[in-house]
């Protein structure tokens, strides 16, 4: 969990940067509000303290990072209690949620305070290196007034969630995580191999939509939570690639503008029977019959 | 007096220990569909209370008319019957009430509750008996459903009974009033009767899967316990 807070720091570094000290305020109170939640249910339903495994400020931290600076502090605080409380501790505490808690957090945040979430999100620093930055909501909105070109969408300077902006800065923190082997490379290529390839069949540029959005930070990430993914590497695949039809679908045809968080909540529900499918046989064994794999 | 005192706890039952809605989990699709604003929720509360006092009450006063083999007919018969009537009611007296609760009026032929009371109690208990059970099983239903619209109506729209509230209009919690909003509050509403009715409530036996008409069937399958296989698990597995 340590070395997932370390892939994020270049992504929290970028976030303050670019969008300020309201930024700070957000991974601080989604941080705080996380562990603090963690920690106040494990003492009411006296259970071991599981705060020290970072897991709690893991989750704060992503959930922070898909937020904008549009949303206030007390809904972050909401959405960091309703990740932990409901979505982790309810369904027996790390290890046996059903679907990534900052996601769900999210989703939640999203549904309940749309305006806020969705909203017009700017970056308060003007340009970086001669490249000059864009206002406006996230560019997948429909009828985004300034589109962005490539290289401020790779340095992060359009609007839309703090951390979900820098795509350098996240894939630093993939290429880190892949390297430390604490994730494997199937999701995230699968996923954004699918969006890219799904969007270029439509007619719309893929490097735009690989690069904003929450679809770096959502495949790199969040998809590839142990828990709520499947094991297998053939299983990763079909995961990486139903997340990226999803995703690539409610972009093209649905109403709202974005859909990371929505394929993966939906891959989450369906990674234990992809898992079913694609369980290994060990070398030397009968083929196991349909329902023995469990 | 021993007779009236447990005419009483016939009444009583149906709200707490028993409720219909948070205990015995019947009648859940009205539940999550009418509960997103306070009117509609206690409207449809004391029309389902309506019909079931009635049709609780015809079915004690024909328990012994009606053939065993038949009884399930005869029953929606005489539920539809009533509901046809609180219905023509409805829509002659309180038309915007009728309007809002749409399709799930009629629907309450179909509710499990009164279907479920009739099964479970007025086919073995005389009329009066039945008339006390149905105005607690009514009671409970509307108490429920009227709790969980007050949460849902007060923190997902900002109102109570159509009236704004001030802080809460512009702050609303709109996933709430949405199907998953509804399931969290019913599953929080059923953990708090839980807490409460502690080694209080109804013996789980007697609706889990031992009452249930396809207990035999199911029992074969390779479920570790015969609890497991309706997904009711007995409260000390889910403490843990």
């Amino acid at each position: 969990m340590l070395d997932v807070i370390i892939a994020l720091l270049p992504v929290s570094v970028a976030a303050v940067i670019i969008f300020g000290m309201k930024s700070l305020a957000l991974i601080a109170t989604c941080v705080i509000a996380s562990v603090l939640s963690e920690f106040i249910f494990n003492l009411a339903c006296k259970k071991e303290q599981t705060i020290s495994d970072l897991s709690a400020a893991v989750t704060g931290l992503i959930l922070a990072l898909n937020l904008p600076t549009t949303v206030e502090l007390w809904q972050a605080a909401v959405g960091s209690v309703i990740s932990i409380v409901v979505v982790k501790c309810l369904f027996g505490g790390i290890g046996k949620n059903f679907a990534n808690p900052a996601m769900v957090g999210r989703i939640v945040l999203f549904l309940s305070f749309s305006a806020k979430v969705a909203g017009e999100s700017n970056p308060v620093i003007k340009s970086i290196a001669g490249i000059d930055a864009v206002s406006g909501a996230t560019p997948l909105a429909e009828g985004a007034e300034t589109i962005p070109g490539t290289m401020q969408l790779l340095f992060g300077l359009h609007g839309g969630s703090i951390g979900e902006t820098c795509a350098i800065a996240l894939i630093i923190g993939g290429i880190y995580l892949l390297a430390r082997r604490i994730i494997t490379w199937h999701i995230p290529v699968a996923f954004i191999g699918t969006v890219m390839l799904c969007t270029l069949l439509a007619g719309e540029d893929p490097i735009m939509h690989a690069l904003s959005g929450g679809l770096l930070i959502g495949a790199i990430f969040m998809a590839t939570d142990y828990v709520t993914s499947p094991a297998t590497p053939l299983g990763k695949i079909i995961f990486g690639i139903g997340c990226g039809l999803i995703t690539a679908l409610i972009r093209i045809f649905g109403s709202f503008p974005e859909g990371v968080s929505f394929a993966i909540l939906l891959m989450n529900i369906l990674s234990p029977y992809i898992e079913k499918w694609t369980v290994m046989r060990p070398l030397g064994t009968k083929k196991a019959k349909g329902g023995e794999a469990k | 007096m021993e007779k009236k005192k447990s005419k009483l706890s016939i009444l009583i039952n149906g709200i707490i220990r028993e409720n219909p809605v948070l205990v015995l989990v019947l009648g859940t699709c009205p539940t999550l569909a009418v509960t997103t604003s306070v009117t509609a929720a206690a409207g449809m509360g004391i029309a389902a209370m309506l019909v079931l006092i009635c049709s609780n009450m015809a079915i004690s006063a024909l328990r012994k008319v009606i053939p065993d083999t038949v009884r399930i007919p005869c029953y929606i018969v005489l539920i539809a019957g009533f509901v046809t009537i609180v219905q023509l009611v409805m829509q002659a007296y309180v038309y915007d009430l009728y309007e809002s609760l749409g399709v799930y009026l009629a629907l309450i032929v179909v509710n499990c509750i009164i279907l479920g009371r009739a099964e479970m109690f007025a086919r073995e208990n005389t009329v009066a008996d039945s008339f006390f059970d149905g105005v607690g099983m009514g009671l409970g239903f509307t108490l429920a459903l009227c709790a969980m619209a007050t949460i849902r109506e007060v923190f997902g729209s900002g109102t109570f009974c159509g009236m704004d509230i001030p802080f809460l209009k512009d702050h609303s919690i709109s996933i709430l009033t949405m199907a998953p909003g509804g399931f969290f509050v019913f599953g929080c509403l059923i953990a708090l009767i839980n807490k409460i009715t502690k080694g209080k409530g109804v013996k789980r036996k007697d609706f889990s899967c031992d009452a249930c008409p396809s207990a035999a069937f199911c029992k074969k399958r390779a479920f570790s316990t015969p609890d497991d296989a309706c997904g009711v698990k007995d409260e000390k597995s889910s403490e843990n």
